[in-house]
């Protein structure tokens, strides 16, 4: 294997670590915000999108990528407004608890 | 600046982007900082977006005119009809849309595997790897695309909640295994020179492999029923996190890898959190287990639910009103009759009364966790009276009332004390511990579980049988009259 696949190799190895540590702290109050934000950034394949759209060269290149990049658009601004939409709703939720009743 | 320097500066806002991406999920984990951290996510994908436009443009022999409008009329299409989903849908039907955006996003993942594999394809740039990567890719974006899109249409009512099985589907499931894992062998054999495929042989393998995929994915959601869809669209997204990561190598892109990975394990890690909260195993989920989809629409199990008391919204409204401590258990119920306005209509009306209310949220109230804070936020219910299941559990036994509101197996005492029940250990909310119990459900229809639900038949519960808006805006009619 080649030094490049190595490296991007060690680099998923470390984002998937990264990735449980980050996500399991969450409260489960933030549980659907957190899938939809989540889901949001998978969205980054719109990069990968753009960078085949640039190479393509025929036909079905081009509708793949046209298709490609449509997809990846929706996924990254629709994601991210409806997580955002979401959060909005907790805004009132500085003091977290307040002193239980009687 | 040199395109050296270009493409050292592009290296470094693709970081910027990762970075972003990690530091807004991780602010994500608290409420007070979760929206800072969804923008802070949402800056690192504009700057990796806009970076990608820079580099394309700035490279040697910049992007083809036909390239740039691809990539413009893309993003103002895709980009637009995203925006207008988003701000447009009601907050109940969010999570279908949430599945929509994955479908979407896995259904590229699969098209950037699928179009550089076909550019590669007879070149000495189909080597292994490539082949390995384009095929896990492509295979794991079809099944999340078709996959998404079924559990969108379940959620939404367009195909039905309820499992769908038929006759040969074990078959079905296998020989599509058989054509995805015999076409990746012949893929990658021929591209280690073992086999002599032409390029044109090559291509319909990959399109056998592709079809097998999207079939997968329709077969693998059907058999499911509605109740578990959001373990569902949990586990698709970290499928298509996965599969932007496999795109990421096919075209060697890190910030792909590396926003696929955190995708790809932040979703297997929160799919496993929604099922420890339903006492069941992914695979049990997977395999159709007894989930039976949408709830309240069979009336039967009347017979043997010997004897239950049915209460007027009268008797109902007396009991509030005059009571010291009410407990509110919303449900999935609450959300599918859009009652979270109407709750919180009756709950300051009783506050008004004196009457001190709070709400215990289930980890799984509603259709995904935390969907029951959302909506009931959206109603303006203040925040200090949710209450989380360890928080609440002990109040019960001073509460006047609980008023459980369209939930059904989260209530079940079964789950405590019937080591047979098919939810046995799944983590309760102790409503059986109130003075007293009212239920507001269409009808005495099971819960997804399919199982009775004793506390129906306690002594000390009242059955008020109507659909939860309908009925709460009858209690706060009667509250009035009190």
């Amino acid at each position: 294997m080649d030094q490049q696949l190595l490296n991007a190799l060690a680099i998923f190895l470390l984002a998937i670590l990264v990735g449980f540590e980050v996500i399991s702290k969450v409260p489960a109050t933030l549980h659907t915000p957190l899938m939809s934000g989540a889901n949001s950034i998978h969205g980054i394949v719109l990069v990968g999108a753009m960078l085949i759209a640039a190479a393509a060269d025929d036909p079905l290149s081009y509708v793949l990528a046209f298709v490609a990049v449509a997809f990846g658009a929706a996924n990254v601004v629709g994601g991210y407004v409806v997580t955002d939409r979401m959060l909005q709703m907790f805004r009132r939720r500085e003091t977290p608890a307040k002193p239980k009743a009687e | 600046m040199t395109p050296e320097a270009i493409n050292t500066l592009v290296f470094f806002a693709w970081l910027a982007g990762a970075a972003a991406f990690v530091l807004g999920l991780h602010q994500m984990n608290s409420p007070a900082t979760a929206r800072n951290g969804n923008r802070l996510s949402a800056a690192g994908m504009a700057v990796a977006v806009i970076a990608t436009l820079v580099y394309l443009l700035a490279r040697p022999g910049g992007v083809s005119s036909i390239g740039l409008v691809i990539i413009g009329v893309g993003i103002v299409i895709g980009g637009g009809a995203g925006l207008y989903l988003a701000r447009t849908v009601k907050m109940t039907a969010m999570p279908q849309l949430v599945s929509l955006f994955n479908a979407v996003g896995g259904g590229a993942a699969a098209l950037v595997a699928i179009d550089d594999f076909l550019r590669v394809v007879g070149t000495e740039e189909e080597t292994i790897s490539t082949t390995i990567f384009v095929v896990l890719g492509v295979v794991i974006g079809c099944v999340t695309f078709t996959g998404s899109l079924v559990a969108s249409g379940k959620l939404q009512g367009l195909v039905p909640g309820r499992p769908i099985s038929f006759a040969g589907s074990q078959l079905l499931t296998i020989a599509l295994a058989i054509v995805a894992i015999g076409g990746t062998v012949l893929l990658v054999a021929g591209a280690a020179g073992m086999v002599a495929l032409s390029s044109a042989v090559t291509i319909l393998v990959l399109a056998a492999i592709i079809v097998a995929a999207l079939v997968f994915g329709i077969t693998m959601v059907l058999p499911i029923g509605g109740a578990d869809m959001p373990v569902v669209i949990s586990l698709l997204n970290s499928f298509t996190g996965t599969a932007a990561a496999m795109a990421g190598f096919v075209i060697n892109n890190p910030v792909l890898i590396i926003a696929g990975a955190l995708v790809g394990a932040s979703g297997a890690i929160l799919t496993k959190l929604m099922a420890d909260a339903m006492n069941r195993s992914i695979g049990n989920i997977l395999v159709g287990g007894f989930g039976t989809g949408d709830s309240g629409s069979s009336t039967a199990g009347a017979g043997g639910d010997a004897s239950v008391r049915e209460v007027s919204p009268d008797d109902v409204a007396i009991q509030l009103a005059y009571a010291q401590h009410v407990i509110v258990v919303p449900g999935y119920g609450l959300a599918v009759a859009q009652a979270q306005h109407a709750v919180r209509e009756l709950a300051e009306l009783l506050e008004s009364r004196g009457v001190d209310v709070k709400y215990a949220i289930h980890p799984v109230a509603g259709r995904m966790p935390g969907h029951m804070n959302v909506l009931l936020a959206e109603a303006n219910v203040p925040y200090p009276q949710l209450k989380e299941m360890e928080e609440i559990n002990p109040e019960f036994s001073r509460a006047d009332v609980a008023l459980v509101i369209g939930a059904n197996d989260v209530t079940n005492p079964a789950a405590r004390s019937d080591p047979g029940s098919p939810i046995y250990g799944m983590p309760i909310l102790d409503v059986d511990q109130a003075k007293s119990v009212v239920v507001l459900k269409r009808s005495m229809g099971k819960g997804y579980a399919g199982i009775d639900n004793p506390l129906y038949a306690d002594p000390k519960t009242g059955m008020l049988f109507a659909d939860a808006r309908e009925g709460l805006e009858q209690l706060v009619a009667a509250v009035k009259q009190v």
